[in-house]
C-alpha cells in the first residue's frame, strides 16, 4: 500500500506520458497531420503529374467558346457560348428533372403508401404490385424500360398521335401548344400572384376564426375561386391578350408549339415512379408508426375517416417520414446522373462532353463533384426546416 | 496507433519517390510482355471485335504492327475499348500505351491535352446519312433544316455539326448520346432523322443497321478529318517506335513488301528494300529506335503493309468496299506520303 501511494504521488506529475488527456491530443494531433499531410500528397501528386504530362490546368477554360450545341436550354446558349455556361445548362436541367421527379415521386409515394394500407383488397393489393416492382428493379432499366420500351415505339412524327388540346405524341416527344401572351397579359400574372396571397390569407383568418369560435370556413373552394376565378377575370378585362402557338408539321419534325423530348420525358417518368417505390414505403412505415390509440380517441371525438387521416394521422407520420424522405430526395436527384445513357443533357453529360473537349478532367470531375454536393446541401437544408416545423412543439 | 502513423507516412514517402521515377513506356511494355491498346467500343472497318471475339481494323491492326516491331510477335496486344469521352484521359492516366481509336488529329488535342498523334493512318471527313425511305425528296445537307441529328458527344464531329449548321443558318435538333451504340440504336429507331460521323464510320455503321439499303449517305464532306494513333507526351522514345510503325507500313507498301513476299525480299538486290528490311551489314536502324534490327519484316509478317491492311479491313477484301481515294500512296496520287527509312 504504501509503495503504491509513492507510485502515484511521483510520476503523476513527472512522466505526463502517462496522462491520458495528453496522450488523447497527442493522437489526435497525429491524425491531423497525417490527414494533412495526405492529403496535400495528394494534391501535390496531381498537380506534379499534370505537369510532367504537359497537361493544361486550371479553371481558365470554362470562359472558352463551347462549339457544340445542347438539346434542351432552359437558358439562352448557342455553341457560341462558353463552356461555363454549358455546365449551368446542364446544370439547371438536372434540378429541372430533380424538381420535376422529386415533386410526383412524393405524389406517387403517397398515394400508394396510403393505398397500401386501404381495406379495399384490390387497391392495396395493386400498391403492393407496384412497390415490389419498382422498389426491386435497377433504375438505369427502369429508364431504358420508358426510353426504349415506351416512348421509342410510338410513332414518327408524320403519323403522330393526335391528341386534343392540338397537341401530339410520338417518338420524338409530346408536343402541346405553347401560350403567346400578347398585350396586357402582365395583368393575368398579377391577378394569380393576387389570388395566391389572397388565399393564404384566407386560409389564415378562417384557422383563427375555427380556433376561437370553432366555426369553419369552405377554404377549398374560396381558394379555387381566388386562384383560378381572379386570372380569368383579369384575362376577360384585358380583352382576351392569350394566344396558342400550335404544333405544325414540317419536313422533318413538327415545328412550333412546346416540345418535350422523349429523353427528358423518361427519365422524369422513371426517377418519379422508382423514387415513389420508396416514398410508399416510408409513408406505410410512417402511418403504421401512429399508435392506434390515436385512430380511436379521433373516432371516439366523431371525426370523420378522412378527417381523421388528414388531421391526426398524417402530422404525425410526417414527424417519422420526413428524416427518411429526404434521403430519397438527395437519391433521385444524384440518380439523375443516369440520364447520360439515354442522351438528357443533365450535368454530367454536358460536363462530361466539356471535360472531353477540354481535356480538363480533373478540373471538370471536380466542378461535378461540387455541383452535386451544393444540390444536395440544399435539399437537405430545406428538408431539415420543414423537419424542424413538423416536429413536435413543447409547450 | 504510432507505427500505424508512422507507416502510413512512410507509405506516402514511397508513394512520393515512386511517382517521381517512373519508367519508360518501352520499358513498362517490354515488363508486362503485351502492349494495352485504346480501341472504339466497336465501329466496322477500324476496330470491332469479330464473331471469335478478336478485335479487327485498321486501328486493331496498327496495334498489332506495334507490337510486332518491339516483341517480334503481333499478337502481344491487349485491347481496352473505350468510348470517345474516356479515350484521352485513359491514355493520359497510363490505362493504355496507344490510343488507336480513329481519333481525329487537332491542334488542342496535341497540345492542351498532353497528347502526341503520330500520324494519319486513315484521312477521313464528316458526313451525314439519312433513311432515304422515309426522306425520299433530300439529296443534299443543305435540306437538312430543322432535323434531329444523332450525334456522339465529346467528338469533333460534335463541333463540325455545330459550325456547319450555323455557317449556312440552318437549325437543328442534337440528340447526343455517349456511346456509340446508344446513337445507331436512336437513328435505327427513328429519334433522328440524320446520323453525322466520319464517312468511312457511316458506311460501317450503315452495315449494322436494321434495313442498310434504305439509308443513304449524302455527298457533302463538312469536314476534314485526319484519324491517326495518338501517344503521351513526354516519351519521345515510344513516340517515335509508334511514329516509325506507322511510316513502316506505308514504306512497306511503297516498295512492294508484302505478307506473301516479305521473306524473299530478305534477299532482294535493292539496297533500299535491303536497308528497310534490316539485312544491311552492321545496320543499327532497328536498334537505335530502341527494338530489333528485323522490325519491319515482323511488322509486314503480322499485319502485311499497309495496303493490305486498309483492303483487308476497310477496301475491297471488306464489307465496307471503301475505295483507296485519298488514302492511296503518294505515289498513285493520294495523300499517303512516309519519310525514307534510312
Amino acid at each position: 500500500m504504501a509503495s503504491q501511494e509513492v507510485l502515484r504521488e511521483e510520476p503523476s506529475r513527472g512522466s505526463f506520458i502517462n496522462d491520458p488527456r495528453v496522450r488523447g491530443i497527442f493522437y489526435q494531433a497525429v491524425v491531423v497531420i497525417v490527414l494533412v499531410v495526405s492529403v496535400w500528397w495528394i494534391v501535390q501528386n496531381v498537380i506534379d503529374n499534370l505537369q510532367r504530362l504537359h497537361i493544361a490546368s486550371g479553371f481558365g477554360f470554362l470562359n472558352g467558346r463551347a462549339g457544340f450545341d445542347i438539346s434542351d436550354t432552359p437558358i439562352a446558349y448557342t455553341s457560341d457560348s462558353t463552356y461555363g455556361r454549358a455546365i449551368i445548362v446542364g446544370l439547371i436541367n438536372t434540378i429541372i428533372v430533380a424538381v420535376a421527379g422529386i415533386i410526383t415521386a412524393t405524389l406517387i409515394g403517397f398515394i400508394v403508401g396510403i393505398g397500401r394500407l386501404s381495406k379495399n383488397w384490390l387497391i392495396s393489393k395493386i400498391c403492393t404490385v407496384y412497390v415490389e416492382i419498382f422498389r426491386n428493379i435497377p433504375p438505369l432499366l427502369v429508364i431504358f424500360f420508358w426510353y426504349s420500351g415506351v416512348l421509342a415505339v410510338l410513332p414518327a412524327p408524320r403519323d403522330s398521335y393526335n391528341l386534343p388540346f392540338g397537341s401530339y405524341l410520338n417518338q420524338r416527344g409530346f408536343y402541346f401548344p405553347r401560350p403567346v401572351w400578347g398585350e396586357g397579359s402582365w395583368l393575368i400574372l398579377v391577378a394569380f400572384v393576387v389570388g395566391i396571397a389572397m388565399a393564404w390569407f384566407v386560409a389564415r383568418k378562417a384557422r383563427q376564426r375555427q380556433m376561437a369560435t370553432g366555426q369553419q370556413f369552405p377554404v377549398f373552394w374560396t381558394s379555387v375561386a381566388l386562384i383560378v376565378g381572379l386570372p380569368l377575370l383579369a384575362y376577360a378585362l384585358s380583352g382576351f391578350p392569350l394566344s396558342f402557338d400550335f404544333p405544325k408539321q414540317s419536313t422533318f419534325n413538327l415545328t412550333g408549339g412546346f416540345q418535350v423530348k422523349p429523353e427528358f420525358l423518361s427519365l422524369y417518368l422513371a426517377l418519379s415512379c422508382y423514387t415513389a417505390a420508396f416514398i410508399a414505403e416510408i409513408v406505410r412505415a410512417g402511418i403504421r408508426g401512429v399508435s392506434k390509440g390515436q385512430t380511436e380517441a379521433a373516432a371516439a371525438l366523431g371525426l370523420r375517416s378522412g378527417s381523421i387521416l388528414r388531421l391526426v394521422v398524417v402530422p404525425q407520420a410526417m414527424r417519422i417520414v420526413i428524416p427518411p424522405l429526404t434521403s430519397q430526395y438527395l437519391n433521385l436527384t444524384k440518380n439523375s446522373s443516369l440520364a447520360i445513357a439515354i442522351g438528357y443533357p443533365d450535368l454530367t453529360a454536358t460536363a462530361g462532353t466539356v471535360l472531353n473537349q477540354t481535356g480538363q478532367a480533373v478540373e471538370g470531375v471536380l466542378i461535378m463533384m461540387v455541383a452535386y454536393l451544393i444540390l444536395s446541401l440544399v435539399t437537405s437544408a430545406v428538408m431539415n426546416v420543414v423537419n424542424a416545423r413538423m416536429a413536435l412543439v413543447e409547450r | 496507433m504510432k507505427n500505424i502513423a508512422i507507416g502510413i507516412l512512410g507509405a506516402g514517402a514511397l508513394g512520393l519517390m515512386a511517382s517521381a521515377a517512373s519508367a519508360t513506356t518501352l520499358d513498362t511494355v517490354k515488363a508486362k510482355g503485351f502492349i494495352q491498346c485504346g480501341v472504339s467500343t466497336g465501329l466496322a472497318g477500324f476496330s470491332a471485335p469479330d464473331d471469335k471475339g478478336d478485335w479487327q481494323g485498321i486501328d486493331a491492326d496498327f496495334c498489332r504492327a506495334v507490337a510486332a516491331a518491339v516483341f517480334g510477335d503481333g499478337t502481344k496486344v491487349k485491347f481496352t475499348p473505350l468510348s470517345a469521352k474516356e479515350r484521352f484521359t485513359a491514355l493520359q492516366s497510363g490505362e493504355v500505351d496507344i490510343l488507336s481509336r480513329n481519333t481525329t488529329w487537332t491542334i488542342n488535342r496535341d497540345t492542351a491535352l498532353g497528347l502526341n498523334f503520330v500520324g494519319t493512318t486513315y484521312y477521313d471527313g464528316q458526313g451525314f446519312m439519312i433513311n432515304a425511305k422515309k426522306l425520299p425528296g433530300v439529296n443534299s445537307a443543305l435540306q437538312l433544316s430543322g432535323a434531329a441529328v444523332c450525334v456522339q458527344s465529346g467528338t469533333t464531329t460534335e463541333l463540325n455539326l455545330a459550325d456547319y449548321f450555323k455557317a449556312n443558318k440552318m437549325e437543328y435538333n442534337p440528340v447526343v448520346f455517349e456511346k456509340l451504340e446508344e446513337v445507331n440504336a436512336a437513328y435505327d429507331a427513328g429519334r433522328c432523322d440524320v446520323y453525322t460521323t466520319d464517312q468511312s464510320g457511316l458506311y460501317g455503321i450503315r452495315l449494322t443497321l436494321g434495313a442498310p439499303a434504305d439509308h443513304v449517305v449524302l455527298p457533302e464532306i463538312i469536314s476534314k478529318e485526319p484519324l491517326g494513333p495518338a501517344v503521351r507526351q513526354g516519351d519521345d522514345q515510344w513516340y517515335h517506335i509508334v511514329k516509325w510503325t506507322y511510316f513502316a507500313l506505308l514504306d512497306a507498301e511503297e516498295l512492294g513488301i508484302t505478307k506473301a513476299n516479305v521473306d524473299e525480299m530478305k534477299n532482294s538486290t535493292s539496297p533500299e528494300i535491303k536497308r528497310v528490311l534490316g539485312q544491311e551489314a552492321d545496320t543499327k536502324i532497328g536498334t537505335d529506335l530502341g527494338v530489333s534490327n528485323d522490325w519491319v519484316v515482323n511488322i509486314v509478317k503480322a499485319v502485311g503493309n499497309y495496303g493490305e491492311v486498309f483492303d483487308r479491313n476497310v477496301g475491297s477484301g471488306s464489307p465496307l468496299k471503301i475505295a483507296r481515294g485519298i488514302n492511296a500512296l503518294w505515289t498513285k496520287g493520294g495523300l499517303q506520303y512516309a519519310p525514307p527509312i534510312r
